[in-house]
């Protein structure tokens, strides 16, 4: 090879190798020093509960560690490539032939083998005081089932069943009010995932699963299904409100009570309650007692349907009626194929139950 | 001399007739033709699948994108990850093996030349058998066509209740029997380098190509049927209504998680020790210099095949061990990275002073060092358990393990296609070509897989076949399918340069590397015999003891 | 430089290297092994776990006499082994027929088994877990002896006509090792299903 191709060969190489560089300098600053962003985008480097910050400060330290490996040995790759390539003025003959050192062979043998334990020290305290938390008094006790393609909350201690919309209350390191999580399926897995909030814990058939959170800032916080559970995987969101303490309370109050009758939507609810609707859903106070879906006593005080994917409106809900497809394609949902009439006035039905 | 016996190389047109060529393709038991099978093979699945994660980025290329729908989405996931592992990855490594290994250790064939052939044949026909699912799998009622319950097919997707129709047990059926051809190639593997080796080289003095193919071959035998008896199980579930896995009568879905993820996490040291091995040959022979610490990476490959087999449950941090199970599985998961980085540390000894000529070889094989390094960080990120919780079955393992399995595995096999391309076909590559192929995949590699790390960090899951605007991962998955046409476009230039070459490129000679392994002692292509006289060997340096005969290896080792 | 092997080279005269056969069986047999544990696995795990009857208390027997003559199979195809490489091809038949029997009747008794658990207690593969992993692993067990007892049988039809010489003996002796690992194997299977899991 011509030397100046040589050596333009390996100026493109160095250019490449800041390019890459340079990509991981993105990624760090993207994800660990940006300026805290609207609570929509779900960073794992925006704890807000003891989880997520345990976690946080742990995976800062093995970012470190492994930043300062990647420059060593980077350095040392670059040295190696730009030092030793054959020159033009090369001579033909062979280089030294070099079988190996012991000495140096025990060096990266040793180095290494002594940053694994740090790093395994410092993991192994962050497993045990994220995973053994014992459970204070004041904790809330909450039971998320998870479904084909949706999510149910209970809060058996409280009397109250939900569906989609987690309500924690804000925990005080003062007083702390963490919820504890019991996580079950009724169909295939699922997986818990809030970023900001916790790691993620599956929710597998026959294998309960427990997790906990203690959010620190009152606040909508997103998530989603994140273990592949069938065609609708994508649209299985997760969303938490935490609110403060007299909010929560507040909510709890509501939800146990029992659907409001409201006469003007009688004959919504005579449709409601005459057609396969209530072979799957249960709005307390009624005969309609199914559980296959979301419990929908309360389905009003929700911001979105059909877990997250669609806003709480009343054309949605028109459209989620009549066809699911329209929202979410392969959700579980048949379509009900009712008249325009019957839809509205079983719209208007569902708008009553606040 | 190499133009003699061009001819007897299948793809130069010989005089026979194309149906008498075709058969003799067909009924071949020589370790060379079926090497060769093997790779076209899975190059044509290789295609494939690229095409399947074409599809795949260009439907998450902007948020709520209609490209495809849901279905066809989660088909194209599961058909792309079996088709690249099973069908691609390690047919084509198991090519490499069964062409080179044969040759680098001085012998005329493999230990059982028909079981070979059956192998080969085993494994294609499991992979046409699950591509007839897409005609097939749509069974008698409503049942869609092509399995979509993922690569790993976590239970109880897998159940009839879950997953009506056909697909899944094509699906199965395929990874059965193919991975009955798997071991039959290990099986294979062992025998010939135990029992096969030329007079003079012992084990240590076998190149560290037989040897890390050694290593995997074992774990082949011992990670690959724990999958063929899950798959079994399954099979069982799905056919006599079994319960193994059926969680409604009191089957665990974790116990499958266990069993699939016994063969998974060895499978990736399965795919990872053959482009070692080619980078333990390809390095030192453009370094001009011998491997460095030859005992120790061997001992570093063993290790590794032993380490591997207690890590598999790092893939399941998230299913609720308790906090013993993911202490152990993350010590096992660290420590593993010892031996790793002695393999690195040992390439770049071997580099250090060398006189190091930058052909298309090795500079995929720099690029594999770079990028493997990287790989190597976040997999120490993903075994600290507690950040796997956050990491697990986002876009950052999706990102990690093709930093492995492209940035090492292929890019590595790219260098292994350049490097034993003259020897195979008896012709050069373009070099001009080569370059091209290597600078565009480099930045189409990097466009898509450093900057998939990122929506992962910010709460991305895998696996979704749309997403919701807003979240901050809109514009790193435009970029990242921008790099994936980039990618496209260099394996491209690949294909063409190989077809090319094979036709039209200036005949190689027997050594155009001026490299040391048996192999290049032969003719390019080496004939049907391989030796004319079976070669003796006394050190793992053969050709560079006849070439330097004042200063022999075997003096020093 | 046309071919390494034109370079004088000093041949070592003891090169020798195992036999294919016994390597490639022993490779086999630790795939086998694997497939096996896994099955066994399955089966300790779902050990008590069935929710519904017939438990393994109240419907498996010891299959006391069948497990003996399997055993003692692997003693009899040893001595054929052996009788082979001292060229003793009346013994060798003699033996070797011997251990068809013994093979066939532990067949026979399993399926005796079989039948009397599907049609007389109503086990079947569906009907619980304990159904599910016993028919499994008794039955991938069973599966192996079958594929043993073929080719004990397709030998014994060349020993009948006196096609089966000793330079077969490390043929011979190589698939015996195969019979020896279906012999072992039944004894853990045994352990686990018969007493661990009763």
């Amino acid at each position: 090879m011509k030397p100046c191709a040589q050596s333009r060969g390996l100026v493109c190489k160095v250019a490449g190798l800041a390019l890459l560089l340079g990509f991981l300098l993105l990624i760090a600053t993207v994800c660990s020093a940006a300026p805290a962003g609207p609570s929509q985008i779900p960073n794992i480097f925006k704890p807000d509960s003891t989880p997520a910050d345990s976690i946080f400060r742990l995976s800062r330290l093995v970012l470190i560690i492994c930043a300062l490996i990647f420059v060593v040995v980077f350095s040392l790759m670059v040295y190696v490539v730009a030092k030793f390539r054959r020159r033009g003025a090369d001579d033909g003959h062979e280089p030294p032939q070099v079988y190996g050192s012991n000495q140096v062979e025990l060096a990266w043998t040793v180095i290494p083998g002594l940053i694994v334990l740090v790093l395994f020290l410092a993991t192994a305290r962050v497993i045990l005081s994220v995973q053994d938390a014992p459970k204070p008094p004041g904790a809330i006790e909450v039971v998320a089932i998870g479904h084909q393609y949706w999510w149910e909350y209970r809060y058996p201690a409280l009397g109250v069943v939900t569906a989609n919309e987690l309500h924690v209350p804000v925990s005080d390191p003062q007083h702390p009010t963490p919820t504890f999580i019991t996580l079950l399926s009724a169909d295939t897995d699922h997986s818990f995932w809030v970023p900001r909030l916790a790691g993620k814990t599956d929710l597998i058939p026959n294998h309960p699963n427990h997790t906990w959170i203690d959010p620190h800032e009152t606040g909508l916080f997103l998530g989603q299904c994140a273990q592949y559970c069938g065609v609708q995987h994508a649209k299985m969101l997760l969303r938490v409100y935490v609110d403060s303490g007299a909010d929560f309370n507040a909510w709890i109050q509501s939800e146990k009570k029992s659907a409001v009758t409201d006469d003007a939507a009688i004959e919504g609810r005579h449709i409601f309650e005459s057609t396969a609707c209530v072979n799957c859903h249960a709005v307390s106070g009624t005969v309609a007692d199914g559980h296959f879906g979301p419990d929908l006593t309360h389905m009003m005080s929700r911001d979105t349907i059909a877990a997250g994917a669609a806003a709480n409106t009343r054309e949605n809900l028109r459209a989620w009626i009549q066809s699911p497809d329209s929202i979410k394609p392969g959700s579980l949902m048949p379509a009900m194929k009712l008249n325009d009439h019957d839809l509205d006035a079983l719209t208007s039905y569902l708008e009553t139950l606040r | 001399m190499a133009s003699d016996t061009i001819a007897i190389n299948g793809f130069a047109a010989g005089d026979k007739p194309i149906g008498e060529r075709l058969h003799g393709w067909v009924t071949t038991v020589d370790h060379k033709r079926l090497g060769i099978l093997y790779i076209v093979y899975s190059l044509f699945f290789l295609v494939i699948a690229g095409i399947e994660a074409t599809i795949i980025r260009i439907q998450l290329m902007v948020p709520h994108n209609h490209f495809v729908s849901p279905e066809v989405f989660n088909r194209m996931f599961t058909m792309h990850g079996t088709t690249m592992i099973f069908f691609v990855a390690m047919p084509i490594l198991f090519g490499f093996g069964t062409y080179l290994i044969p040759l680098m250790i001085g012998a005329r064939d493999m230990a059982f030349p028909r079981l070979n052939a059956l192998s080969f044949w085993l494994t294609a026909f499991g992979g046409l058998l699950l591509y007839f699912s897409f005609v097939g799998g749509n069974g008698l009622y409503g049942a869609g066509n092509a399995p979509d319950v993922g690569w790993f097919a976590y239970a109880p997707l897998t159940s009839r209740a879950f997953s009506v129709g056909h697909s899944t047990d094509f699906w199965t059926l395929a990874l059965l029997i193919s991975g009955i051809g798997s071991i039959g190639t290990a099986v294979n593997f062992i025998a010939t380098i135990i029992t096969m080796r030329c007079p003079g080289m012992t084990l240590g003095k076998m190149p560290l190509l037989a040897w890390m193919n050694l290593v995997t071959a074992g774990m082949v035998l011992l990670a690959v049927s724990p999958l063929t008896a899950a798959q079994v199980m399954l099979c069982f579930d799905r056919y006599l209504g079994a319960h193994f896995f059926d969680t409604q009568a009191g089957g665990s879905a974790v116990l499958w998680m266990h069993f699939f993820w016994i063969f998974g996490h060895p499978e990736v040291y399965i795919l990872i020790l053959p482009s070692f091995a080619f980078a333990s040959e390809i390095i030192p022979v453009f370094s001009r210099k011998p491997i460095f610490g030859y005992p120790v990476m061997v001992a570093a490959t063993v290790m590794i095949g032993f380490i591997s087999m207690s890590v598999w449950a790092h893939h399941m941090f998230s299913i609720g061990m308790p906090s013993y199970g993911n202490t152990f599985f993350t010590i096992t998961s660290m420590v593993i990275a010892v031996p790793t980085g002695i393999k690195i540390f040992n390439w770049i000894g071997t580099m250090w002073g060398g006189k190091i000529r930058f052909n298309a070889p090795m500079l995929f094989c720099v690029a594999f060092l770079f990028q493997f390094l990287i790989a190597g960080l976040t997999g120490i990120m993903l075994a600290a358990s507690p950040f796997n919780w956050q990491l697990t079955g986002s876009y950052f393992v999706v990102a990690h393990f093709h930093y492995v399995i492209v940035g090492a595995i292929l890019f590595t096999l790219f260098a292994a296609f350049y490097y034993w391309f003259p020897k195979m076909s008896g012709r050069m590559y373009s070099e001009t070509l080569a370059k091209w192929h290597f600078w565009l995949f480099v930045i189409g590699f990097h466009l898509t897989f450093d900057f998939m790390h990122i929506p992962g960090l910010l709460g991305m899951p895998r696996r979704i076949y749309t997403y919701e605007p807003g979240r901050g991962w809109d514009i790193w998955n435009l970029i990242v399918t921008i790099g994936t046409f980039v990618q496209g476009i260099a394996v491209l230039i690949f294909v063409v340069n190989l077809l090319w070459s094979v036709f039209k490129g200036e005949p190689a000679g027997n050594d155009p590397w001026d490299a040391w392994t048996l192999e290049w002692s032969t003719t390019s292509p080496p004939p049907d015999y391989n030796f004319a006289t079976i070669p003796t060997v006394e050190s793992r340096r053969p050709l560079w003891d006849l070439k330097h005969p004042e200063d022999p290896d075997w003096k020093y080792e | 430089m046309s071919s390494v092997a034109a370079a004088p080279a000093p041949l070592k005269p003891e090169w020798t290297l195992p036999s294919r056969g016994r390597v490639g069986m022993f490779c086999l047999i630790a795939a086998e092994s694997a497939v096996f544990t896994i099955f066994v696995i399955a089966y300790i795990f779902y050990i008590g776990k069935s929710s519904s009857g017939p438990q393994p208390k109240d419907v498996l027997e010891l299959p006391i006499f069948i497990s003996i003559c399997l055993l003692s199979s692997s003693i009899t195809i040893h001595l054929a082994v052996r009788a082979l490489g001292k060229a003793q091809l009346g013994a060798f038949a003699l033996w070797w027929v011997l251990t068809l029997a013994l093979g066939s009747i532990f067949l026979v008794g399993t399926g005796r088994e079989w039948y009397h658990l599907i049609y007389e207690k109503g086990l079947k593969i569906s009907t619980n877990l304990f159904g599910t992993t016993y028919y499994s692993l008794v039955g991938l067990h069973a599966f192996h002896v079958t594929v043993g007892l073929l080719a004990i049988l397709i030998v014994t039809i060349f020993t009948l006509m006196k096609k089966v010489k000793t330079e077969h003996h490390e043929k011979v002796e190589v698939f015996s090792l195969y019979w020896h690992f279906v012999d072992v194997v039944w004894s853990i299977v045994f352990t686990v299903v018969y007493i661990v899991g009763r």
